[in-house]
């Protein structure tokens, strides 16, 4: 609806049928090899133990927990849960590149960053087993790196092959505004991510689990809620934190962009992703400051981008992703430094060098590389934008004219029948 | 060191309480926070007034008058 609301009205039915068509796309494929990737990558990296073919045997599409099976209810949950995630990743892409990418183009990059990257580095930095969480300390409670980071830089790799829209740019460089041909749609649309953000952040904890069944150090018998890494947190904290972040951004993004509306919504979202990273430990004060700074600088760093490199991020998906997860990631290092990544024993605790290695990981080589690489190869063999006049015209009476056709015969006929009366 | 106060999980949870950064500094934490939110009103209010003597000087009576015909 967000994406639907930024486009021009003559790209509109476009824009909705590439979104669309992401969430079965992924699906399958996530059901194919995306769950396995989670389960048996936790340490595939040179050096950590390869891939562990045992632990993703569960998970393989051939598995009998795969299916409705009365040894395991529950598995299938979970993957829809992580699923979820996947839609995002590949979602938040598919925002920037409007009215000017082939759908065909794009539907690829959402299968690659929906069922193949993003999973990898959930399995490396988002795993209780996962080698960046054991040698880095990686701590990114709420997915500033693993989702929004790798989706920015994922976006960004593929908007500097892709180009800007025809007449972004004046012929002396001036980035000029292309305002949302729908602003109510735009403001239900991100209100709805809200939510959904709200619904992710309680999905990304276990709300009570015994010590015993973690299965680390904690000792005692005082159950807890806990993060994705089995760490204790609370539920309380992620309530208070994901509100107060929310506000942090929405108040830092009203002042920064002098009201714009757009940017004060993407404002809030910006601020959620950047304090996410430690919002299960952080104060609610905290929670709000730094996701106010986190505002400030993504918001000064989409325009200089755009001005520097005449980049077209058509959404400002890039600052508000993955800038916002980068310096999430940096900032939680820095508050939570020392503090322990997991309950198991001989883990990295958190700390600066290992979220901004962490960070590096996330939005360069895990999203940054691939969007890059992907989309000079489909660049390279001319399947990659749309032809200029598509583009003029407008994709909706290009690729959808059905509609367009119908709309104009029957309203001829109306016409026809009135002219007879 | 570790900025929560704890740097393992190997504690008997029952006995642990808050595991936020710099616990103790709540009140400067407060006195920020406040701050934060004092320094927006005060900044909204300086900008909103400078658009509204701004917008107060763009219409002539013609054009208040067109502007009406909105709704």
């Amino acid at each position: 609806m967000y994406e639907v609301g930024a486009s021009r009205r003559r790209n509109h039915m476009h824009t909705l049928m590439k979104n669309v068509m992401i969430i079965p796309l992924v699906t399958v494929t996530f059901f194919f090899f995306g769950w396995w990737i989670y389960w048996a990558f936790p340490n595939a990296f040179p050096g950590m133990g390869g891939i562990d073919t045992a632990a993703g045997a569960s998970f393989t599409p051939w598995s009998e927990n795969m299916g409705t099976n009365l040894q395991d209810r529950i598995t299938g949950v979970f993957w829809a849960a992580f699923l979820l995630f996947s839609w995002t990743a590949a979602s938040i892409v598919s925002g920037s590149v409007i009215e000017r990418i082939r759908s065909s183009a794009l539907w690829l990059h959402a299968v690659m960053i929906g069922s193949v990257w993003w999973i990898i580095d959930a399995a490396w930095g988002w795993h209780w087993d996962g080698w960046m969480v054991k040698v880095l300390g990686y701590h990114d409670a709420y997915a500033s790196g693993v989702i929004h980071a790798i989706a920015g830089g994922y976006a960004l790799g593929v908007i500097m092959v892709l180009g800007p829209r025809l007449g972004k740019f004046a012929a002396d460089g001036t980035p000029r505004d292309i305002p949302p041909h729908n602003p109510w749609m735009l403001t239900i649309g991100i209100f709805l991510i809200y939510t959904g953000f709200w619904g992710f952040y309680a999905a990304c904890n276990v709300p009570v689990i015994a010590p015993e069944v973690i299965d680390g150090q904690i000792v005692g018998t005082t159950w807890t809620a806990t993060n994705i890494y089995l760490a204790p947190t609370s539920l309380s904290a992620i309530t208070f934190n994901f509100l107060m972040s929310l506000s942090g951004g929405l108040m830092a993004a009203y002042v920064v962009s002098k009201g714009d509306a757009f940017w004060t919504f993407s404002g809030g979202l910006a601020g959620i992703i950047t304090a996410s990273a430690g919002n299960d430990l952080y104060h609610p004060i905290q929670a709000m400051l730094v996701a106010a700074v986190g505002v400030v600088i993504v918001y000064n760093l989409h325009y200089w981008v755009e001005r520097k490199f005449k980049l077209d991020d058509a959404v400002g998906a890039v600052a508000v992703h993955g800038y916002a997860g980068v310096v999430g990631l940096i900032i939680a290092g820095f508050l939570l430094w020392g503090a322990p990544s997991s309950p198991y024993e001989g883990y990295a605790t958190i700390n600066p060098i290992g979220q901004t290695i962490g960070a590096v990981i996330m939005f360069g080589l895990l999203g940054w590389l691939p969007g890059w690489g992907l989309a000079k190869i489909q660049s390279a063999m001319g399947v990659l934008r749309i032809p200029e006049e598509v583009e003029l015209m407008g994709l909706d009476y290009a690729e959808h004219h059905a509609y367009e056709d119908a709309k104009s015969e029957i309203i001829a006929a109306d016409k026809a029948a009135l002219a007879a009366k | 060191m570790s900025t929560i106060g704890y740097d393992s999980w190997a504690v008997d949870l029952a006995e642990v309480g808050p595991v936020y950064p710099f616990q103790g500094s709540e009140v400067i934490m407060v006195v920020l926070g406040v701050i934060f939110w004092i320094m927006w009103h005060r900044i909204q209010y300086v900008r909103e007034s400078a658009h509204l003597e701004e917008a107060r000087k763009m219409g002539d009576k013609d054009k208040v008058a067109k502007v009406m015909e909105r709704y």
